[in-house]
């Protein structure tokens, strides 16, 4: 039933998605060759039709021909097939834990973030208020919570949860410089900030996340093109890709 | 913890009407598992749910040993490994990680459609109504389709997208009402899944009166002065 560990895997994704980051990332925790495709979001490939019917977003593991979509269960399935520098911890509470802080991450911080970047003047207010009281949970939980003391979520070594925040978290200093707001100042959040950057620092992260001038570039083109839409009519989640307004459109999980 | 929750054991702080609270009880009775089921009154919420989950303060909260775990999917993931099947594997998801892996994604699939879509047939009129009653029937297919002509989604086994799923059924019957729809006759294959479930005694004790969430649904609309 399960495909081989050695078959071929194949991965389709788009270079600024940091749902694709994550699993790139993964697979090269894992020390795992992989094929990768760009997808044009404003023109799908049969492939990813074919492969993810049901969303039509990226990223798509394809692992020995069998399709797998949705970051978060794909991540799941890597590190159950590949038991090897496990990315999930051992104990069902803790992963428990894990699995909130990913939906917590997705839900509110990820939502929050993309709304700063989306809008201008009093929306782009609420949302940064919004971002702050969000880091500020994860800052408490680093502070003083269940990740007291830890380098990483995952303890001495990056996890499913560092693989998962570490990868979005990219875009606050970009967003920052782009939408022209403070998203996450040291003195606010120190642990946060320290984190990253020591996540940052990671040679697997440097190997997968693109460099900031290019994403600075990608993301100036977005901003503007959103702050004209929004300032005709509110822009809208488009299924068909058309309007890839939104660097995490292709959210999933 | 607090002095309000036993210092071991289970306890799971739901609300009768929720479909995510349902699950938890589904899952708790299909392990045979002893447990405390303490109701909440959602516009009225205990400290004790305030505290376990100061973040979202939503139900379904299972407090095992003193400790919390939030949010009904992963209260079923916790469920199947602290307490798996005989031969040591979990027994809600299966073995194998590929099958797994299509268990979770039409578990989020089904949070993600069929709940948005369910909620806005009673919420929408109009136009919007209408688009969620095509979206709706469009999630529900998807899902006939998905289980094909398999017992349970699962397979031979009742199992995690069978739970996720099943806990909507004391819904149909107010979404068919407000959607102005027939499931029995556009879904039979599901239908007679539901049926099928229902004859487990963990989903029979789990699964409230359809007349009665309805009547629940009344009086919210009414309280939130919705028409």
């Amino acid at each position: 039933m399960t495909s081989e560990k050695t078959s071929p895997l194949k991965l389709f994704g788009t270079w600024s998605s940091s749902y694709t980051h994550r699993v790139q990332l993964a697979l090269k925790l894992k020390g795992l060759e992989f094929e990768y495709v760009e997808e044009d979001l404003s023109a799908k490939s049969p492939s990813l039709l074919l492969y993810n019917p049901v969303h039509q977003k990226v990223p798509v593991l394809l692992h020995g021909g069998r399709p797998l979509a949705e970051s978060i269960v794909i991540l799941q399935y890597i590190d159950e097939t590949w038991r090897e520098s496990p990315l999930m911890p051992e104990d069902p509470y803790e992963r428990a834990i894990v699995r909130f802080w990913c939906h917590f991450s997705d839900d509110k911080l990820a939502g929050a973030v993309a709304a700063v970047f989306r809008t201008t003047a009093e929306e782009q207010k609420a949302a940064v208020a919004e971002v702050h009281q969000n880091l500020a949970v994860i800052e408490g939980e680093l502070r003083e919570g269940h990740f007291k003391g830890r380098r990483f979520f995952g303890g001495e070594k990056l996890g499913l949860l560092d693989v998962v925040v570490g990868c979005g978290s990219f875009w606050l200093s970009i967003f920052e410089e782009v939408a022209e707001v403070k998203l996450i100042d040291e003195e606010s959040f120190p642990l946060f900030h320290g984190w990253l950057r020591q996540f940052e620092a990671q040679e697997a992260v440097k190997e997968t996340i693109p460099p900031a001038d290019r994403l600075l570039e990608y993301a100036r083109e977005v901003r503007h093109y959103l702050v004209s839409l929004s300032s005709q009519v509110k822009a809208t989640s488009d299924d068909s890709g058309r309007v890839n307004v939104d660097p995490e459109e292709d959210k999933d999980g | 913890m607090g002095s309000d929750l036993p210092e071991k054991g289970l306890v799971l702080l739901s609300s009768w009407p929720s479909m995510f609270g349902i699950r938890g009880v589904i899952a708790l009775e299909e392990k045979g598992l002893e447990y405390e089921y303490r109701e909440e009154h959602l516009g009225n919420k205990s400290a004790t749910l305030l505290r376990l989950n100061p973040i979202h303060k939503k139900v379904p909260v299972l407090v095992h040993d003193g400790r919390p775990i939030c949010e009904s999917l992963i209260i079923l993931q916790y469920i199947d490994e602290t307490w798996p099947g005989a031969d040591g594997a979990p027994c809600f998801l299966p073995a194998d990680p590929f099958a797994r892996s299509q268990a979770r994604f039409w578990a989020d699939f089904i949070d993600k459609k069929v709940y948005d879509a369910g909620t806005r047939l009673w919420k929408m009129k109009g136009e919007e109504h209408a688009e969620a009653k095509k979206e709706f029937i469009e999630s529900m297919k998807l899902l006939e389709g998905e289980l094909g002509e398999k017992p349970y989604f699962g397979g031979e086994t009742f199992g995690f997208v069978d739970i996720a799923l099943v806990s909507y059924a004391c819904w149909f019957h107010t979404y068919d009402v407000t959607g102005g729809l027939n499931m029995e006759a556009e879904l039979p294959k599901l239908m007679a899944w539901v049926k099928r479930c229902k004859e487990r005694e963990s989903v029979s004790k789990a699964l409230p009166d359809p007349l009665k969430i309805y009547d629940f649904l009344l009086s919210l609309k009414k309280r939130y002065g919705i028409e």
